[in-house]
């Protein structure tokens, strides 16, 4: 099952999440990448049904691409986290996405922020969160470990704990993982962390 | 996300009606009456569930050194009856793209054939040939926006564009995935076994062909829902070429011929009275 977790540390916010694309008992592809760059300074890590995942956040990143464009300044995070929360809710009575996400971003003023967003449209800022089976090793390593201000040695550290929980305790444990960033700097990749290497591939 | 519906507005009615030979409104709003029946939500789902065939099929393709290789099975069954042991799983979308057939039959060729003509229409508008990435997003969000309405596809677009060669898997749940090694169908696992195990980036045209052709041969052998011919294509940078056909029978005794048994004891006539 489909694990993204992320936190946030000094200056910075974390999301991880695996990358396996797995449908009832075959895994079609272990390198999906699921973390979105939503734009400069935005990290949108996603999990769910396969067709929701993916159309949803391209929805939700182009219409954040439509508002810097229009507006000619980019929108806030919390304002980002606002407006993916409201499409859920808006569809969720007639057409509900079944996607959970964690919305990290970087606003020079306010620093990073994290938010939890789940299908039914549920919306908090965290300072950690998790989802999907692999949230419920990862949520005890994190509110074990976890403090604010965390230096990125000790948060990768902690992230690369409850990855490690993961793949020894769940019993259909995704194999890889990706780490992304966001900090003043922007939002990119930081690092994968693969067990399984697909012979010759490119991410998507 | 709006679906859009325009396509099936109808006309508004005359008042007078225009009606034709048989009495028939031309213009009344296509309707039928709803079934009675007490829980009608319950019966539209037994009756997706009734026309939903299950993927019954072994279609694979991977990219390799020289291009894509695409193979399928030829077997069409409903539940334990083998309707057709020559369906062509393999659709030619145009001739540089490739896509494969898994799940409801009708359901593939007919949005194959639209993708098709959708591609060739990007082609009139841009004077250039559509991108696999392009056409396999196309098709991704067409059945993205039927989606939960029963069509059942799992398909892989395949094909040669500027960037060298594409694979996509699409189904019907709206998924899209890129990759260079896919199978799909009720076969698929065991076809992944000996592709996995078999593969490498630099093979040759044959080599690979001989492996698809393998794999696919080891998928029907076991699994009851895939048999038939085991076709294999390869797509290049000048398009897509049929490599072979072979019915899976026969590549069953080529690969494991039967060795003659030595006759222990021969039966003679009786020595006449």
């Amino acid at each position: 099952m489909e694990c993204v977790f992320g936190l946030l540390g000094d200056g910075f916010a974390l999301v991880a999440a695996d990358t396996s694309a797995v449908h009832s008992i075959l895994v079609h592809k272990s390198n999906e990448d699921k973390v979105m760059i939503l734009d400069s300074h935005k990290l949108l890590g996603a999990s769910g049904e396969a067709g929701d995942r993916v159309q949803f956040t391209e929805y939700i990143q182009k219409n954040v691409h439509l508002y810097e464009f229009r507006n000619g300044i980019p929108l806030a995070t919390a304002a980002a986290a606002n407006f993916t929360r409201g499409e859920l809710a808006l569809a969720l009575r007639k057409n509900p996405y079944f996607v959970n996400i964690l919305l990290a971003g970087y606003d020079k003023d306010i620093g990073p922020s994290l938010y939890y967003i789940d299908y039914i449209a549920t919306l908090h800022k965290v300072d950690k969160g998790a989802f999907g089976y692999g949230s419920y090793f990862a949520l005890s390593m994190m509110d074990r470990h976890y403090h604010s201000g965390m230096s990125l040695e000790d948060a990768i550290d902690l992230v690369d704990k409850c990855i490690i929980e993961i793949r020894s305790r769940l019993v259909v444990a995704p194999p890889n993982f990706v780490i992304k960033i966001v900090d003043k700097d922007g939002a990119r990749e930081y690092a994968w962390r693969e067990s399984i290497k697909d012979a010759g591939v490119s991410a998507a | 996300m709006k679906l859009d519906l325009s396509g099936l507005q109808s006309f508004p009615s005359i008042p007078g009606g225009a009606v034709d030979d048989l009495g028939v409104d031309l213009f009344a709003a296509p309707s039928f009456q709803l079934p009675a029946c007490s829980d009608f939500d319950g019966f539209q789902k037994d009756a997706i569930q009734m026309v939903k065939p299950a993927k019954g099929t072994t279609t694979l393709a991977f990219i390799f050194k020289e291009g894509v290789i695409v193979a399928a099975d030829s077997r069409a069954s409903m539940g334990g009856y083998i309707s057709s042991q020559s369906v062509k799983k393999i659709i030619e979308i145009n001739p540089y793209m490739l896509g494969t057939m898994a799940g409801g039959a009708a359901d593939c060729q007919f949005w194959h054939r639209n993708l098709g003509i959708k591609c060739r229409l990007h082609e009139l508008a841009n004077k250039r040939r559509i991108s696999v990435t392009g056409a396999s997003k196309l098709l991704a969000n067409i059945l993205y926006s039927y989606r939960g309405m029963g069509l059942s596809v799992g398909t892989m677009i395949a094909g040669w564009d500027e960037k060298g060669p594409g694979l996509y898997y699409v189904d019907s749940e709206g998924g899209r995935l890129k990759g260079t090694r896919f199978s799909v169908g009720s076969g698929s696992p065991y076809a992944y076994g000996v592709l996995d195990s078999g593969y490498r980036f630099d093979m040759t045209v044959e080599e690979a062909a001989e492996l698809a052709r393998r794999s696919i041969y080891h998928a029907t052998f076991r699994d009851g829902a895939s048999g038939g011919v085991a076709s294999v294509y390869h797509v290049g940078p000048d398009g897509w070429k049929k490599l072979s056909g072979d019915d899976v029978g026969e590549l069953h005794y080529k690969y494991y011929p039967v060795a003659p048994t030595p006759v222990e004891q021969e039966m003679t006539d009786a020595p006449a009275a």
